[in-house]
């Protein structure tokens, strides 16, 4: 099968690579580009741990094909923090335990911040919704929700 | 969290803290690395055939047009394994026989399951593995299948192993069945017990097969190289019991074989065992490149173990004031293709909670054409406890006692005795009963359609062998490593308990777990053992090196090595009599190491002993909507009696997340089979694990009543807490609605069934 | 392995002329979040994968003749972001705010929930009840069909070869009209529906509803539009003897099977106890208007 030439900006950088029709832009990341940060628990949109953002839009990579990317800007994990500094969302999911085994840590990130750009001030009920589609078997979630509201406080200046 | 501390004496520095983990900035940047996280140069993708089929002979099977398909490097059947003995090896409550382990790795003459791993495909990209293995022909002869455990009982079932005679039965039956074994326990006289009661219920209960449901697949990369060497990076509960399985099914020599410790993206027990470690390894030695594998979702939830469903009869006697007189328990529990199921746990903690002076328990493991079960957090006494804590609760109410004073009334403590044997040796199950009698929710009255309820649960906790060395570098900072797999931040206790005994700051403590090959022997991340048994460890290779700093500072002074101490990270004179001289750090130590001996380093290592079971009591509010059946939790409060909590954010982690898991195995999780074996819901669509939406937030209460056997109290926190949380939720459904509900899980369905029925 | 092409066109034409001149299958790609999962377990093996969101028509939403026209790749979140659209249907984003997940949202598409034609989609009985019409292009041309007469059962829809939704009309609000979608899972989030409805009234000045549109979900091999239901609740005041009619009536329309994710029994009672509810939830929004 011949391939198709896909150029991107990730996580701020321009980026090529080449896949076949039918793969998925999470195989393309994990597999091809070795960014293993975002991770396959599922491959059918049902557990978020491949959560990154296209053009801004918090969506799952299992579900996007890798030419869809053509033109387009993602962001991963891999992007999220500033070189040395974390981001707040980060430091706050260690500082409350918000992680048990991790591999879950990423998706939630992801898709916390994508939250956080939209609604500053969320309530706990609106971070419990908007985060539903992110699994987690370890923590419960407790602690996640607490990080993300902190982080969100942090972040409002409160 | 409130935390109830009994031995107020000590006070530390570390232990009780809760710091960043040394592991988590690698988690929160999406560096860490996890099983499928690895690649190597050349390495070679697999895939799995599985069995569509939920019990067949495998006639034949052909490879050759797989073998054929360009980029194809190698296929793999049980052909390549070395066959094993039939063996049950071990203590009975946790034997393995590699003669089942070889079949579940890939079948030999029957497929037992939907799912079962029937030949393996090495190939030079994914999408080229997967096309190979469409193209394996196996002619199968398609048997009648068996999936419910009372069907399995049943002497026309289906029989999965044509000579599979019960074990525990005397005398011997002479026809097979799909019953393994019997088992039973027994103190007192049962007849006289009940007899003396003034209230006795008996209730039939059944669970539904749960999956540990782990986010990560299970994953691993292999190399074997042409010297017969090979290494292994692997996700597991254990990388030692990853060598050792893997090496037997291979036919190697297990020091041929270097397990690394990839990061786990969950286990709760299920990975304990290996799956997919055997064929990466069989087919890197065939092709002679390295070979990744990783399970798909689907392949998850059809061929790797879930715990048992079970199916039980408890009676339960009690005297008008709440004395408990008399207790029996028959538990049925399906072990899927193998023998295999955690009956025995089952049966053994199901009254271990109560003092009972006549109880019997009897168990049956029973196979049927489902995946091989695995352990699933405090293996069998969740499925047990839903039974006897749901007639508990009956019993209390007849009686008109609170349901928590009943249990307070029979609690065991210290010197209590247990129906399987040996004494309890320690308090603290009736003070989690009085962290929740003193709880300002527990009294708070309810609305319409809701309801409370309690349960409480029980589980041994595990001890075993650890091993831990340190060595101290050229500054003064500690390397700690263990062969421990971190599953949840057990790193980071390591650190904390090093730190407290070493008088050092836990950021000068650097905490790993090292591969096989670079420490000694360690059992599984499992069992809740790892803060008990190998925090012995830690903390005796920490007073081995204290020994040898102390000895280091002797020489450096110039004095006898009595009278130096070891005092909050620093040699001291013992005395003014031994001389003038300034304490020495670590670094001012480590400086001088050439000169007062070489390096710095110590291994310890234990078979621990002496750990303290779990106990966990917790009551649940819910509201029912009595139109359809939906149950919501309204508030979940958990008391568990750790010990001491190491990292207490970690240990109320624990709690949550078992809690959450009980929700889960409550209302929603199960095992949907179609008519012909095959699994209907084999994802996280149709099996449903609890959202962030549909929760509160659970309370965790840490009760620490301190093991005396640990230097620092600790006793293992993560198992018990998933125990009791489905009795606690069907005993608040019937506070509820007036119904009770005796099938897991009490899904909307069933829930409304019970409502509308007369 | 045969080769699977992917095409970008620029038209509505010239995607209908692409998927009509494939031999073998030819798949609309618009969200791909059940296409995604269709090509994965193998149900699905196109010989062309047909990328439509560059298709300019297909991905606006705006204002036509008082009434609502937006593009079948526009995705669920866009449509919930859009306020005016939101505030005239809040019934239409109530079910296209259940649509997976957020994640799911941010790139399923309504048309696809459309036509991937499971019976518990969650878009389809609030768009029905709507009265909403698909815009259909296909070789021969265009066509309008109401988005009812689409799904055919699970997994099939009336649409022939080459033809593809471009996008939907909803009609102009009458005043005091409100719609809702309510749905039944065991879960608050993340499951289909075990039974859906969707309602949509309209009332007059005194409070009496003169028109009303009531349509199932996952209670037949397709959403119903169940015009008896709809009666029950036209020249009433929605009181408690109307819903209670109405609730019958879903009931009695339900024709559900036994399967995973719920029974006959179940799903026949449900339909009644949620008609009545999204009844309530339309009849306040209605209220309000």
């Amino acid at each position: 099968m011949s391939k198709h030439h896909i150029s991107t900006v990730i996580n701020g950088d321009p980026v090529e690579f080449l896949c076949a029709t039918n793969q998925s832009l999470l195989d393309v990341l994990r597999n091809d580009l070795n960014m293993t940060g975002t991770k396959e628990g599922c491959g059918t949109g049902d557990c978020g741990a491949c959560s990154v953002t296209l053009d801004g839009r918090l969506v799952c990579s299992c579900l996007v094909l890798g030419v869809e990317a053509q033109g387009k800007t993602i962001q991963t994990i891999e992007g999220m923090a500033n070189g040395e500094h974390l981001h707040v969302l980060q430091q706050k999911f260690l500082e409350h335990a918000a992680l048990q085994c991790g591999i879950c840590t990423p998706g939630f990130l992801v898709a916390a911040r994508s939250l956080l750009e939209r609604n500053p001030d969320p309530t706990e009920e609106e971070v419990r919704f908007w985060l539903a589609g992110n699994l987690c078997r370890c923590t419960g979630y407790n602690k996640i929700i607490e990080a993300v509201l902190d982080a969100a406080r942090e972040l409002r200046g409160a | 969290m409130l935390t109830n501390t009994k031995n107020t004496e000590q006070v530390f520095k570390s232990v009780g803290t809760s710091p960043i983990r040394p592991d988590g900035v690698p988690k929160v940047t999406g560096m860490a690395q996890y099983g499928a996280d690895y690649s190597l140069p050349g390495m070679l993708w697999a895939k799995i055939l599985r069995s569509p089929h939920a019990h067949a002979r495998i006639r034949s099977i052909n490879t050759s047009k797989a073998e054929a398909l360009p980029g194809v490097k190698a296929v793999l059947t049980s052909a390549d394994l070395p066959n094993q003995n039939f063996d049950y090896i071990g203590p009975e409550r946790v034997a393995v026989n590699y003669w089942h382990m070889t079949r579940n790795i890939l079948a030999r003459e029957k497929a037992l399951y939907e799912g079962h791993a029937i030949a393996a495909v090495a190939a030079t990209t994914a999408a080229i593995a997967a096309e190979a293995i469409a193209l394996i022909e196996v002619d199968y002869e398609v048997l009648p299948h068996v999936i419910d455990v009372d069907e399995a009982m049943h002497p026309d079932a289906p029989v999965l192993f044509e000579d599979m005679i019960t074990r525990g039965i005397e005398p011997a039956p002479t026809k097979p069945s799909n019953i393994t074994k019997r088992l039973e326990f027994k103190v007192g006289d049962l007849d006289a017990g009940f007899a003396a009661a003034d209230e006795i219920v008996e209730m039939s209960f059944k669970t539904a097969a749960v999956h540990q449901g782990y986010i990560e697949p299970h994953s691993c990369l292999a190399r074997y190289g042409a010297d017969g060497q090979c290494e292994l990076w692997s996700a597991s509960q254990g990388h030692f019991v990853v060598r050792a399985y893997t090496a037997k099914i291979l036919g190697m020599e297990i020091g041929n074989l270097v397990v690394h410790p990839a990061e786990i993206g969950g286990g709760f027990g299920g990975k304990t065992v290996v799956y997919v470690e055997p064929i990466a390894v069989a087919l890197s030695r065939k092709t002679g490149h390295p070979v990744k594998i990783m399970m798909s979702r689907e392949d998850v939830f059809k061929a790797t173990g879930p715990t048992s469903g079970g199916s039980m009869t408890v009676k339960i006697g009690v005297k008008k004031d709440g004395t408990l007189v008399a207790a029996d328990g028959v538990f049925k529990l399906q072990a899927g293709a193998f023998p295999g199921s955690p009956v025995m746990n089952a049966a053994m903690c199901a009254f271990a909670p109560y003092i009972i002076p006549n109880v019997r328990t009897v168990g049956f493991d029973v196979v049927s054409n489902r995946p091989k079960s695995a352990a699933y957090r405090a293996p069998g006494s969740p499925i047990s406890a839903f039974g006897v804590e749901s007639v508990l609760d009956i019993l209390a109410q007849k009686i008109g006692m609170d349901p928590l004073r009943l249990r307070l009334k029979n609690a065991v403590k210290a010197g209590s005795p247990t129906p399987y044997g040996p004494k309890h040796s320690h308090d603290g199950y009736a003070e989690t009963i009085q962290a929740l009698l003193d709880h300002p929710e527990y009294n708070k009255p309810l609305g319409k359609n809701q309801g409370r309820g309690v349960a409480s649960g029980f589980w041994f906790n595990g001890g075993g062998e650890s091993t831990a060395s340190i060595h101290i570098n050229e500054d003064g900072s500690v390397v700690l490593a263990t062969g421990s797999m971190d599953v949840g931040g057990s790193r980071a206790s390591m650190a904390l308990m090093a730190a407290e005994t070493l008088g050092v700051p836990y950021a000068s403590v650097r905490s790993t777990v090292a591969d096989t090959a670079s420490i000694g022997y360690n059992h599984v991340t499992g069992g809740s053992r790892v803060t008990y048994a190998t925090g012995l460890a830690v903390v005796e290779a920490c007073n081995k090196i204290i020994e040898q700093l102390r000895l280091r500072a002797s020489i450096m002074w110039d004095v006898d090595v009595k009278g130096v101490v070891w005092e909050d990270g620093f040699a001291k004179p013992a005395d003014k009599s031994v001389g003038e001289f300034e304490p020495l750090s670590l670094k001012a130590i480590a400086a001088k190491r050439a000169v007062t001996g070489g390096p710095i380093v110590t291994e310890a290592a234990v078979n621990a002993g002496g750990q303290a079971p779990g106990f966990s009591t917790q009551f649940c509010d819910v509201e029912v909507d009595p139109e359809t059946g939906g149950v919501k939790i309204l508030r979940f409060v958990a008391a568990q009696d750790v010990g001491r909590a190491i990292h207490p954010k970690y240990c109320e982690g624990q709690i949550h997340g078992g809690v959450v898991q009980g929700i889960g195995w409550a209302l929603n999780e199960e095992y949907i089979y179609d008519k012909l074996g095959r699994l209907s819901n084999a994802g996280f669509l149709d099996y449903r694990i609890p959202v962030a939406s549909d929760l509160p937030m659970i309370e965790a209460i840490l009760v620490e009543v301190p093991n005396p056997n640990h230097p620092y109290g600790v006793k293992g926190v993560g198992e018990a807490n998933i125990v009791p949380p489905m009795a606690a939720i069907a005993n608040a459904i019937q506070r509820a609605t007036g119904k009770r509900l005796t099938e897991l899980p009490m899904s909307p369905p069933k829930v409304l069934a019970a409502i509308d029925a007369v | 392995m045969s080769e699977m092409r992917f095409e970008q066109p620029k038209t509505a034409e010239a995607a209908a002329a692409l998927l009509a001149g494939t031999q073998g299958l030819g798949k609309v790609l618009s969200g791909g979040t059940d296409l995604m999962i269709h090509m994965r377990n193998g149900n699905v093996k196109p010989e062309l994968v047909l990328d439509v969101k560059g298709i300019a028509e297909m991905n606006t939403i705006a204002v036509e003749n008082g009434g609502y026209r937006f593009g079948a790749a526009v995705s669920c979140m866009q449509l919930l972001e859009n306020k005016a659209f939101a505030e005239t249907w809040p019934g239409v984003i109530d079910g296209a705010n259940l649509v997976g997940s957020v994640q799911v949202r941010g790139r399923a598409t309504v048309a696809g929930n459309l036509c991937n034609a499971s019976p518990a989609a969650d878009t389809v009985p609030a768009m029905i009840a709507a009265g909403a019409i698909a815009r259909v292009v296909g070789p021969n041309g265009r066509r309008e069909v109401p988005v009812e007469e689409i799904p055919v059962s699970p997994g099939k829809t009336s649409l022939t070869k080459g033809e593809f939704i471009v996008s939907f009309f909803l009609p102009k609000r009458a005043p005091h009209s409100g719609d809702a979608y309510l749905r039944f899972t065991p879960r608050t989030e993340m499951d289909i529906a075990v039974v859906g409805v969707g309602l949509n009234l309209t009332l007059d000045a005194n409070g009496i509803c003169t028109d009303a549109r009531v349509s199932l979900g996952a209670v037949a091999e397709r959403a119903l539009l169940v015009p008896e239901a709809a009666a029950a609740l036209i020249g009433t005041k929605v009181d408690e003897a109307a819903l209670n009619k109405l609730a019958a009536a879903a009931s009695a329309a339900a024709r559900p099977i036994d399967d995973k994710r719920g029974t006959k029994v179940f799903r026949i009672k449900l339909a009644g106890v949620l008609a009545r509810r999204a009844a309530e939830k339309a009849l306040s929004r209605a209220k309000g208007n």
